[in-house]
C-alpha cells in the first residue's frame, strides 16, 4: 500500500487558503490546495476552460476561482460549477501524520477524471 | 524474560465453579478494554476467566475526565469507572502496573515485564494510543510532558504549584484543555499551533477565530501558524521554546499535545497485520482469529479513531462476537464522530463532516451580539455535519440526525434555528414562527425595536429592508435581526417586498456602503471578524468579497491591518500580470514616463537573461516585459531593483501610471513643467491601494497631449495655474473628466490630488473606478466633501499617513526572499517505478 503513495512533504508547506505547484517530468503539473477549512486536494493545474493555472486562483470553501476568467472549480471533483461545463482531473491525496501523499499512479498518469480524493 | 517464570493459569477464583472456562486475556486496562469486558459480562457472565493487564498502576478510570481533574473540577476518585470491587466481584484478575512485553501466538501466551505469563484462549488487545512527540531538539528535557494519563496530570499539577510559564504545543482538543487547566491553576500559558486555525480538524476558520478570541480574552497567548523549532533547556531542565521564526518563549513546563499514534508495537512484534493501527475486521478480529483488538489501537476499514464514542460501538460488536450473542450481526460499520471542547464557559460542538463537498449546502447563522456561530451542512436533503459555537444546545439533535441520516427536506428552512423551532411541524416555516411572536417581542436588540414598531413602519410605506432600516432603525446596527425583519416584510406585504440595493456579494445581506461603515464603527480588524460580526452566510466568503474586505480593512486601518495574501487576486499576490499561458509580464515604474540609459540597459539585460519573448511600450508610457515564469520573478525583480527600478503596479487596484507630456521645459506651447509635476505626483501616489486602478496624467497646455481628460485625475496646465479634472475613463465606456477646480500653484495641485484620491479610497465601492463612482454619487457630492472648511487638508493628511506604510517596493521584499513559497514549486516529480513496500 505505502509504496503506491508518493510523499510530497509536510502539510505546513502550504498555507491554508493557498495552493502550491508540483511539476511532473513528462506529465501534467499538479496544484496542491489547502482550504481554509483545513482540507487538502490535488488537481491537475489546468483550468478546463483555457488551461488557466488554478493554483493561482482565490480559494474559498472547497472551490477555487480560476485567475484567468473566474470559472469556479470544485476542488473535490474538479468539476466546473454553475453555468460552466468542464472537469479537470483530480489526484487522490491523503494526509498521514502531518505529511501529504499523492497516489503515485495518478501523479504519473495525469490524474483521475472525476475521481474523489481519498 | 521470555520464559514464563510463574504460571497462575486458573488460580483466580471465579464466581461459579463448573467445567473449565475459556481464558480471556486483555492487554490494556483502559477505557475500551474494560468496557469490552463489561459488555461480555452483560451477555454471558460465566463464559470466560478474565485476566486484565494494565501498564498503569491503578484501576480503570475515565481518561477523558483528566481534563477536569487538571482544571480542579474533579478528583481522581470521582473519575474512577471500575473500582477494585468490580474486578473482585466478577472474578477478574487485574494485573496493574505490569506492562505486557510479548505475545507468543504459537503457545497462546502473553508475557509481562515482571515475567508473569498468562495463557489465553482468546486475547483482546486494547493498548490505546501513545502521544506523538515531535522530534525536535530538547524533546527529552525534564519538564517536557505529554497529556495522556494520570501521571502526566500529576507532573502538570506539580509544575503549576511552582508557578511560572507553560507552553502547550498543539492547539487541538487536548492541547486546549491542558492550556485551560494550567491557566486556571495560575500559570502564564502560551499555545503554539502549527495550523492557522485552532482545532482545525473539528472547526472551520470562523469558529476557530471565535475560539481563539475567547481564549485570548482569558489571558492565554495563542500563536497560530507557529512552528516549534527547538525546546531550550539548562541543566537538563526545560527553560523555553524557540520557534521557526527565531522568537523564544519562556517555559517552566512544555506540554506536547500534537496528536496520538495507535499503540501497535506489541501487536506488530507478534506478527499481526498492522498498518496505521492494528487491522481488524467488522467483528474486531485481527489477522489471527484468536486475537481481537478494540479501541484507539485499531484500524477499521482504514480509519483510526481518537474519541470514545466509536469505542463503545466497537465494544458492543466485539462482545456479540466473543459470546456468539448475535451471530447475524452485521458487525461494526464505522462511526461518525462529534467533539465537544471541555473548557468551562466555552460552548463548542462539531460533528460529522463539516468540510463541505460536492452537492453540499451550507446553512450558516451568526449572531454577533451573542457570539454565536452555527453552520449546518446539508447534502441530498440530509445533514452531514455541523459546527456550533456559542450555542451548542442543538448539537446532539443535529448529531442524531446525522447518524440516522434523517431526511430534513421538510424542516430545511427552519433547521438552523434549532430543534425547538424546527420540530414544531407548522412552525417549520420561519415566517410562521415570526408571525406567532407577540407585538411586544423585541426584534432588534441593538436599537430596542419591537415587532409592533417594525410592522407599523412597514405599513407606513417602508417596503424594503433598507427602508425599514432607515425608518425604524431595526436591523440598522449589527444586522443580526435581518432575517426576522425580512420575515416581517414578507408577512406584512405578501410578495410585494422591494428588493433592496445590491449587496456586496451573495455571502452577505449588507451593501458595500454598510460594510465600509460598520468596519469603522465597530472597529472590525480582521476578515473572519467582519464575517462573524456581519453575519456572513458562508464560512469563509467567496472570490468577490474576500478581496473587497481585504481592501476595506487596509484602507480603514493603515499601518495596522496585515494584508491577507490569500484574499488577493493573483496579479496582486504575485506583483505581476498573469498571461494566458500562465507566465507573467513585468512592468517597472518609469516615473512620469521618463527613463534613462541605466534603466533601459537593465531592462534589455533582463529580456536577454530570462529569454523574455517580447518587450513592448505600453499605453501608459513605460515598458512591459513578457513571458516571465513565476519562479524567475524574484530574480528579475532583483536585477531591476539593482538599476533603481521599483514595481510599476501595472497589476494592481492601485495607482498605475502618471502620464506626462513634454511641457514648458522643451515644448513651444508649454505653460508649466508638466513633466516635473507628473514625476512629483507619481512619487507622492505610487504604491497606494485603491478600490480600482487609478490613472493620472499631466498635460502642459490645453492641447492635452497626455490625454489628461480621460484619466481618473487629470491636470491641464494653463498660464494662470492648473485645472484639476476628475472621473475620466478611456476604457470600456469612455468618459471625459469633470472639472473639479482650478488652483494657482503646484503645491495646491498636489494637495488636491492627494485629497481626491483619499476621498475615492474611503468612499467608492471595491472595483468601482472613479468614473462610475462619480456618476453614482454626483460631482456635487465630491465637491461638497472637498470644499468643506479644511477638508482638503484633512483628506490629504490621511492619504499621506497611509502612504507611509504603502511606499515599500513589494518587488524588493520578494527579491529578498519574502513569501518565497508563492514562487517556488513544492517539489518536482521525476517518475520512477513504484517501489513495493507492503507492510514495511
Ligand atoms: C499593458 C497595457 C496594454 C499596452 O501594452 O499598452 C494594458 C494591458 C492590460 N489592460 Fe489596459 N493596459 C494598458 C493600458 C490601458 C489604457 C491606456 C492608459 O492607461 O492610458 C487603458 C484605457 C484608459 C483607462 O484605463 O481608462 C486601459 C484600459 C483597460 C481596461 C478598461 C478599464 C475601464 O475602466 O473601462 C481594462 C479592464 C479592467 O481593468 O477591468 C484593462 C485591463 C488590462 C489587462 C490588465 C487585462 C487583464 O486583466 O489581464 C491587460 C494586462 C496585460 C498584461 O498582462 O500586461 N485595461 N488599459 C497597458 C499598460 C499600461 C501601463 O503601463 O500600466
Ligand atoms: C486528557 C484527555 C481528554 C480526552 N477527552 C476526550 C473527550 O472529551 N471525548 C472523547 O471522546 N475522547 C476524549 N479523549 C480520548 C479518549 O480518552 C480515548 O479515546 C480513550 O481513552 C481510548 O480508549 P482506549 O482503551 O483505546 O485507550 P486507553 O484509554 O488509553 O487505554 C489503553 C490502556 O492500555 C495500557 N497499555 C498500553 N500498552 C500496554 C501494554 N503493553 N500492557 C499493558 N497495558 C498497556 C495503557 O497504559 C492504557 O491504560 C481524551 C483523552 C485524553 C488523554
Ligand atoms: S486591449 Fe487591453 S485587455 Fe484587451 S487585449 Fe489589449 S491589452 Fe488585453
Ligand atoms: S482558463 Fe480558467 S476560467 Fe478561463
Amino acid at each position: 500500500m505505502i509504496g503506491n503513495w508518493l510523499d510530497i512533504g509536510p502539510i505546513n508547506q502550504i498555507e491554508a487558503g493557498t495552493a502550491r505547484t508540483l511539476p511532473v517530468q513528462g506529465g501534467e503539473e499538479i496544484a496542491v490546495f489547502h482550504t481554509l477549512c483545513g482540507e487538502f486536494f490535488a488537481l491537475v493545474n489546468k483550468c478546463p476552460h483555457k488551461q488557466g493555472p488554478l493554483s493561482q486562483g482565490i480559494v474559498h470553501g472547497d472551490v477555487v476561482t480560476c485567475p484567468l476568467h473566474n470559472w469556479n472549480i470544485s476542488l473535490r471533483n474538479g468539476k466546473a460549477l454553475g453555468e460552466d461545463e468542464g472537469c479537470v482531473p483530480t489526484i487522490p491525496l491523503k494526509v498521514d501524520a502531518g505529511r501529504l501523499y499523492l497516489l503515485r499512479s495518478a501523479v504519473i498518469g495525469g490524474g483521475e477524471a472525476g475521481a474523489r480524493a481519498a | 524474560m521470555n520464559a514464563p517464570s510463574k504460571i497462575e493459569a486458573g488460580d483466580a477464583p471465579g464466581p461459579q465453579s463448573g467445567p473449565p472456562r475459556e481464558r480471556l486475556v486483555v492487554v490494556g486496562n483502559g477505557m475500551a478494554g474494560c468496557r469490552a469486558v463489561e459488555e461480555i459480562l452483560a451477555r454471558d457472565p460465566g463464559r470466560y476467566d478474565v485476566v486484565i493487564f494494565g501498564a498503569e498502576p491503578r484501576v480503570n478510570y475515565d481518561r477523558i475526565m483528566l481534563s477536569p481533574v487538571l482544571a480542579g473540577d474533579k478528583s481522581f476518585e470521582q473519575i474512577v469507572i471500575n473500582p477494585q470491587g468490580w474486578y473482585d466481584d466478577n472474578g477478574i484478575t487485574l494485573v496493574s502496573g505490569d506492562r505486557v512485553v510479548e505475545i507468543d501466538r504459537t503457545t497462546q501466551t502473553v508475557i509481562a515485564a515482571s515475567g508473569r505469563a498468562e495463557p489465553y484462549d482468546r486475547l483482546l488487545i486494547a493498548t490505546g494510543s501513545d502521544p506523538f512527540i515531535i522530534p525536535v531538539p530538547g524533546k527529552d528535557l525534564e519538564g517536557v510532558v505529554t497529556f495522556r494519563d494520570l501521571d502526566d496530570v500529576g507532573k502538570m499539577l506539580a509544575a503549576a504549584e511552582r508557578g511560572g510559564s507553560a507552553v502547550v504545543i498543539g492547539g487541538g482538543l487536548l492541547g486546549l484543555e491542558a492550556a485551560h487547566g494550567l491557566n486556571l491553576r495560575g500559570m502564564k500559558v502560551t499555545v503554539i499551533h502549527l495550523m492557522p486555525t485552532l482545532m482545525e480538524r473539528q472547526l472551520d476558520e470562523a469558529a476557530g477565530y471565535l475560539l481563539k478570541t475567547e481564549l485570548e480574552r482569558r489571558g492565554q497567548t495563542i500563536l497560530t501558524g507557529a512552528n516549534t523549532k527547538e525546546i531550550l533547556g539548562a541543566d537538563g531542565k526545560v527553560t523555553g521554546v524557540r520557534l521557526e521564526d527565531g522568537s523564544v518563549i519562556d517555559a517552566d513546563i512544555v506540554v506536547m499535545a500534537v496528536g496520538i499514534r495507535p499503540n501497535t508495537a506489541l501487536a506488530a512484534a507478534s506478527g499481526l497485520t498492522v498498518e496505521r493501527g492494528i487491522v481488524v475486521d467488522d467483528h474486531m478480529v485481527t489477522s489471527d482469529p484468536a486475537v481481537m483488538a478494540v479501541g484507539e489501537c485499531v484500524q477499521h476499514r482504514g480509519a483510526c479513531y481518537g474519541l470514545v464514542a466509536p469505542l463503545w460501538d466497537m465494544c458492543r460488536v466485539l462482545a456479540d462476537k466473543a459470546t456468539e450473542a448475535a451471530p447475524e450481526s452485521a458487525g461494526y460499520q464505522g462511526s461518525v464522530t462529534s467533539t465537544k471542547l471541555k473548557v468551562s464557559g466555552i460552548d463548542l460542538f462539531s460533528g460529522g463532516d463539516f468540510s463541505g463537498g460536492e452537492g453540499c449546502e451550507d446553512i450558516v447563522m451568526r449572531d454577533a451580539s451573542r457570539g454565536v456561530y452555527k453552520r449546518v451542512i446539508v447534502k441530498d436533503a440530509k445533514i452531514v455535519g455541523a459546527v456550533l459555537y456559542g450555542d451548542t444546545a442543538d448539537g446532539s439533535w443535529y448529531f442524531d440526525m446525522i447518524k440516522r441520516g434523517e431526511d430534513v427536506s421538510d424542516i430545511r428552512e427552519a433547521l438552523i434555528f434549532g430543534q425547538a423551532f424546527a420540530a414544531g411541524g407548522a412552525l417549520a416555516d420561519p415566517n410562521a414562527a415570526v408571525a406567532a411572536l407577540s407585538d411586544d417581542a423585541e426584534i432588534c436588540g441593538c436599537n430596542g425595536v419591537s415587532k409592533g414598531k417594525v410592522v407599523a413602519c412597514i405599513e407606513g410605506g417602508a417596503h424594503s429592508l433598507d427602508a425599514v432600516r432607515s425608518g425604524c432603525k431595526a436591523s440598522a446596527s449589527c444586522g443580526s435581526c435581518t432575517g426576522l425583519v425580512e420575515s416581517l416584510l414578507a408577512l406584512t406585504l405578501g410578495g410585494n417586498v422591494d428588493s433592496g440595493p445590491k449587496t456586496l456579494c451573495k455571502c452577505t445581506s449588507f451593501t458595500h456602503d454598510d460594510v465600509r461603515r460598520l468596519i469603522v464603527e465597530k472597529e472590525l480588524r480582521l476578515i473572519p471578524q467582519v464575517m462573524q460580526e456581519l453575519h456572513w452566510s458562508t464560512p469563509d466568503g467567496c472570490a468577490s468579497c474576500r478581496p473587497a474586505l481585504n481592501y476595506y480593512l487596509l484602507c480603514a486601518w493603515p499601518g495596522q491591518y496585515v494584508d491577507d495574501q490569500k484574499s488577493r487576486f493573483v496579479n496582486e499576490r504575485m506583483h505581476a500580470n498573469i498571461q494566458k499561458d500562465g507566465t507573467y509580464s513585468v512592468v517597472p515604474r518609469m516615473w512620469g514616463g521618463l527613463t534613462n540609459p541605466q534603466e533601459l540597459r537593465a531592462i534589455a539585460d533582463v529580456v536577454e537573461k530570462y529569454n523574455a519573448p517580447m518587450v513592448k511600450v505600453t499605453g501608459g508610457q513605460r515598458l512591459d516585459i513578457f513571458g516571465i515564469r513565476k519562479e524567475d520573478l524574484p530574480a528579475v525583480w532583483a536585477d531591476l531593483n539593482a538599476a533603481g527600478m521599483v514595481s510599476g503596479h501595472a497589476y494592481g487596484k492601485s495607482l498605475r501610471t502618471v502620464k506626462t507630456c513634454v511641457g514648458s521645459e522643451w515644448c513651444r506651447f508649454g505653460t508649466q513643467d508638466s513633466t516635473g509635476l507628473g514625476v512629483k505626483i507619481e512619487h507622492m501616489t505610487w504604491g497606494s491601494w485603491m478600490p480600482h486602478k487609478f490613472k493620472i496624467a499631466v498635460s502642459g497646455c490645453p492641447r492635452n497631449c497626455a490625454e489628461a481628460t480621460i484619466k481618473d485625475f487629470g491636470i491641464v496646465c494653463v498660464d494662470s495655474g492648473y485645472e484639476l479634472h476628475v472621473g475620466g475613463n478611456g476604457g470600456i465606456k469612455v468618459r471625459a473628466t469633470d472639472l473639479l477646480m482650478k488652483v494657482a500653484t503646484e503645491e495646491e495641485a498636489l494637495e488636491v490630488c492627494a485629497a481626491f484620491i483619499q476621498l475615492y479610497r474611503e468612499d467608492a465601492h471595491y472595483l468601482e473606478r472613479t468614473a462610475p463612482w462619480i456618476e453614482r454619487v454626483g460631482l456635487q457630492y465630491v465637491k461638497d466633501k472637498l470644499e468643506a472648511e479644511g477638508a482638503i487638508g484633512r483628506y490629504a493628511a490621511r492619504f499621506r499617513h497611509s502612504q507611509q506604510f504603502m511606499q515599500d517596493d513589494p518587488w524588493a521584499k520578494r527579491a529578498a526572499g519574502d513569501e518565497a513559497k508563492l514562487h517556488q514549486h513544492l517539489a518536482e516529480v521525476r517518475p520512477f517505478p513504484a517501489i513495493q513496500m507492503e507492510n514495511a
